[in-house]
């Protein structure tokens, strides 16, 4: 117990504490003062740990053990293909950093408005230094290494009023190893309506990604978030998100989480408008000695909105699955609709999944339910498939995807819905 | 539809102060000076003329305690307890241990007797009394002052005594169990309690012996700045039985008083222990002054295979609750239940639960939980479960509602799922929501009136744990519902 006062640095702490040392410690842009005090508080603190709660089954400070150099600028041809959906627009960014010429904003004009960044390019602009660590609603370690080493990223700003069919694209690569940091900060204004498909995917390298998210819903604006996170297998992803939604805006989103041996997504969702709707929605594909965490928050601040979330994973082999949700409804929050749902299914002997559905209510005229299943496969249902005549590998799949497929007809958008559906049965394919 | 109509006209004949438990009994005491050391520690401990190794287990306590931290994971929020400011012995003053029940003070006879609980066996035996034959030890602050049907139950082969008194008579059970399920070093409370517990009951039931009456416990702190430390220890040899109760109140005082209880539990092979609570210290007055501190370490263990284990509560009293009976199903086919109704009013802050490891092959639990809170109270549900690369099979459903009467009040549920085994199934649901307006609106057009409807909806909405109850309980379980949500409606 005493031990805790004196914190023994782990290599990856020491090396992130160095590397600021050697770059943003000497000199500095636009950001220096946001970067250092960040970089303060994450020497304060260090890497999470199982003793903070948050991260009780992701102990990221035994989990990163090896120091990570900051990512190098890096060219690429092109990135990985995405997927047949049809896009407005294209965002490249390569080790974080925006890549202009791969990239695709022009057919945007008027539009939606880009304001992209590389650290070379513009880390001065007044729009970058607003947000960063400020926007996350809580005091965490993840976003302040952001904040401290961000190296690019861009703000999004989709016009008041514009319904946009094609979905815009945001395609992160990681080439080689070492450590990347990047923002999006993406403000979608009152009554617009748009499809944002964020494909995040990188070489077989050993590299770290951190990235930070800030989503702004304006009154009865519409966004639609589907990330795929397809990160090569050896590869870290770390990803914090954090979205405010206006009266009347509806946000909808899906997360892919299919790729990297460790993965934290944390999306914090506050609600600051009456009449809006969220919907979380997620699929988790784990095998090999892979971890995946989902940490939800989702702050009910103000009265009559409501707020789904339904998320499914599929563990095999030695793999983790980590789903920590909260709905907190606070005192002003009446007339609140908050439901949760998790279910896992456990492929194998050494599988495991820790799952934490949390409710925290301040008012009365609320209906709240969480629910969440652990098992494997049914036997009965397998049986009756093959009874049919499908071989059990068959069957097996078929059972899954259906299992799977609900999050997906639950999302309800045709634009991705087939690309999911093939991004999943390829995966149960390999 | 009877018995509700019972327990409105118990909301009915209460006036202003809920708590009807909160007189003090005037009776001279011994109290050990202020403060926690060794000293006070072997004074205890030769209080109860304990051997030398009842001692040492006591000082290495003491040692592991004091390099500890106080717990602040729980949703509950108070002014740091300055340990140094109790009384860690208080006992009413006789000259000898009282021999029979005779020899009992009547004073505290007379509490017992307001308190509702019989001390007296001659009435039973004589058949006056009703023939629910409860055996009952009765602990008064820091002592257990009488022990009832001891006689009958050693007949059996039954020992249930205060634990002082097993450790001197039954040395090598208690050496054996003692700390067994609970380790010392548990938890912060759980090992305060190991350095300076002064009393609790033993029950030792022997092989195949279904034991011949209900057991309980009925524990009162009426002394001022004292803290109680009992502990319980219940063994259940193999394809034994036993069903035992426990009751707790307290006087209403201004300051806070401490509590801090360790209960273990050992079912062995083919064994099954029901354990039921009535937790009804006082909660504290209506600006929250006052109440008790209950920070309780309760743990089962399904030791052996085809043991069962189910723990019952009713919390309504306490103004801090910090307790998750649990249950370790080692067993291979054990079986772990936990029926819980948390109801907090006033300033009450309750943060309870339960756990349930398995373990074993074929493991399988059931966790019913409601949570009832009014005023400005907050209750939080938080519960582990568990299953570990051998439990195969292992099955869990778990279900905790929470219901809000009025918008100032908070509940929150805190489940923690973790599954180690394919073959492990969990289902968990929860669901939170206040009374609706249709059911209100349909009881009253009826003719209830508006605290009738509050009292026939709540007791549909904690059936299924007052079920679980044994008799005696359950009609007194009902009551205090009421009594603890009166005031709280309009």
């Amino acid at each position: 117990m005493t031990a805790q006062n004196q914190r023994v640095l782990s290599a990856a702490e020491t090396g992130f504490e160095e590397a600021f040392a050697a770059t943003h410690g000497k000199q500095s842009d636009g950001l220096g003062e946001a970067r250092r005090a960040a970089m303060a508080r994450f020497e304060a603190t260090g890497l999470p740990h199982r003793r903070i709660e948050e991260y009780h089954y992701t102990d990221l400070k035994a989990k990163l053990r090896s120091a990570f150099a900051l990512s190098a600028k890096a060219e690429i041809v092109a990135p990985g293909a995405v997927g047949e959906v049809e896009t407005q627009g294209r965002l490249v960014f390569v080790n974080g950093r925006f890549d202009a010429a791969l990239s695709n904003v022009e057919a945007l004009a008027g539009k939606i408005s880009v304001s992209a960044w590389a650290e070379e390019m513009g880390a001065e602009k007044a729009e970058v230094q607003a947000h960063g660590a400020a926007a996350f609603p809580r005091a965490d370690a993840l976003v302040d290494l952001n904040t401290a080493f961000v190296q690019g990223g861009a703000t999004i700003t989709v016009a008041g009023g514009e319904k946009l069919e094609k979905a815009l694209e945001i395609v992160h690569v990681a080439k080689g190893e070492g450590a990347s940091f990047s923002r999006i900060d993406l403000v979608v204004e009152a009554g617009a309506d748009v499809l944002v498909l964020e494909s995040y995917q990188g070489d077989s390298g050993a590299y770290l990604r951190n990235t930070l998210t800030t989503l702004e819903v304006g009154d009865n604006a519409k966004l639609t978030w589907v990330k795929l996170q397809e990160e090569a297998e050896s590869a870290t992803h770390l990803a914090s998100a954090t979205a405010n939604l206006g009266k009347g805006a509806e946000l909808s989103q899906f997360l892919l989480d299919a790729g990297s041996g460790l993965s934290r997504s944390q999306f914090a969702v506050a609600f600051n408008g009456e009449g809006s709707n969220a919907a979380l929605r997620g699929v988790s594909l784990l095998k090999g000695d892979s971890h995946a965490d989902i940490t939800l928050s989702v702050d009910h601040k103000v009265p009559e909105c409501n707020s789904r979330e339904y998320f499914k994973a599929i563990v095999d082999d030695k793999a983790r699955s980590v789903f920590q949700g909260q709905i907190l409804v606070k005192p002003d929050a009446q007339k609140t609709d908050g439901q949760m749902m998790v279910q896992s299914l456990l492929l194998s002997e050494s599988a495991e999944v820790n799952v934490k559905p949390e409710l925290e209510i301040f008012a009365d005229d609320v209906q709240c339910a969480h629910g969440s299943t652990t098992g494997e496969i049914d036997e009965d249902l397998l049986f009756y498939l093959r009874a049919r005549g499908i071989p059990e590998k068959e069957a097996r799949k078929i059972l899954i995807l259906a299992f799977l497929g609900e999050v997906i007809d639950e999302l309800d958008d045709e634009r991705v819905g087939p690309l999911l559906t093939s991004r999943i049965s390829n995966w149960l394919h390999v | 539809m009877a018995a509700v109509q019972e327990t409105i006209d118990q909301v009915k004949s209460i006036d202003v102060d809920q708590y009807k438990y909160g007189f003090v009994t005037d009776i001279e005491s011994e109290l050990a000076p202020k403060g926690l050391n060794e000293d006070i520690i072997r004074f205890i401990s030769a209080k109860k003329d304990e051997p030398e190794w009842m001692l040492n287990w006591r000082l290495d306590a003491f040692q592991r305690w004091k390099t500890m931290e106080e717990p602040e994971w729980a949703r509950v929020d108070y002014p740091k307890i300055d340990f140094e400011d109790l009384h860690y012995y208080a006992a009413p003053k006789t000259q000898e241990g009282p021999k029979s029940l005779d020899e009992v003070d009547p004073e505290l006879l007379e509490t017992y007797k307001k308190l509702g609980i019989p001390l007296s066996e001659q009435e039973v035996l004589a058949g006056i009394a009703p023939e629910n034959r409860v055996a009952v030890d009765a602990v008064f602050d820091s002592v257990s002052v009488a022990t009832t049907f001891k006689e009958e139950l050693a007949k059996a082969g039954v020992i249930f005594c205060p634990i002082s008194e097993a450790i001197r008579e039954h040395p090598e059970l208690v050496q054996k169990y003692l700390g067994s399920v609970v380790p010392v070093s548990d938890n912060f409370y759980a090992t305060l309690n190991s350095a300076v517990f002064s009393d609790g009951s033993f029950v030792y039931i022997p092989e195949g012996v279904r034991c011949p009456m209900e057991l309980s416990t009925y524990f009162r702190i009426n002394e001022r700045n004292t803290g109680q430390f009992e502990r319980t220890l219940i063994i259940a040899e193999k394809g034994s039985y036993v069903s035992y109760l426990e009751g707790c109140t307290a006087p209403q005082r201004d300051e806070n008083q401490l509590h801090a209880a360790v209960v273990e539990l050992v079912a062995h092979e083919d064994a099954e222990i029901k354990y039921s609570t009535v937790q009804n210290w006082f909660p504290g007055d209506s600006e929250g002054k006052g109440g008790i501190y209950n920070f309780v370490t309760k743990r089962g263990d399904c030791r052996g295979a085809n043991s069962k284990i189910a723990w019952t509560q009713v919390e309504t009293g306490s103004a801090i609750t910090w307790k998750y009976p649990s249950c370790i199903l080692r067993g291979d086919n054990s079986v772990g239940e936990f029926y819980s109704i948390a109801i907090s009013n006033g300033h009450q802050q309750v943060d309870s639960g339960t756990k349930m490891i398995h373990l074993g092959k074929n493991t399988s639990s059931r966790i019913i939980s409601k949570g009832i809170s009014a005023g400005v109270s907050q209750n939080t549900y938080r519960g582990q479960v568990s299953a570990h690369r051998k439990a195969k099979n292992a099955r869990n459903f778990t279900q905790c509602d929470s219901l809000l009467i009025g918008d100032k009040c908070g509940a929150h549920t805190v489940p923690y799922i973790e599954s180690k085994n394919a073959t492990a199934v969990f289902e968990h649901e929860a669901t939170t929501s206040k009374i609706s307006d249709d059911q209100m609106f349909y009881c009253q057009a009826r003719g209830l009136d508006e605290e009738a409807a509050v009292a026939l909806i709540v007791n549909g909405f904690v059936r299924d744990v007052i079920q679980q109850l044994p008799m005696e309980f359950a009609v007194e379980a009902q009551k205090l519902i009421n009594i603890s949500l009166e005031g709280s409606v309009g």
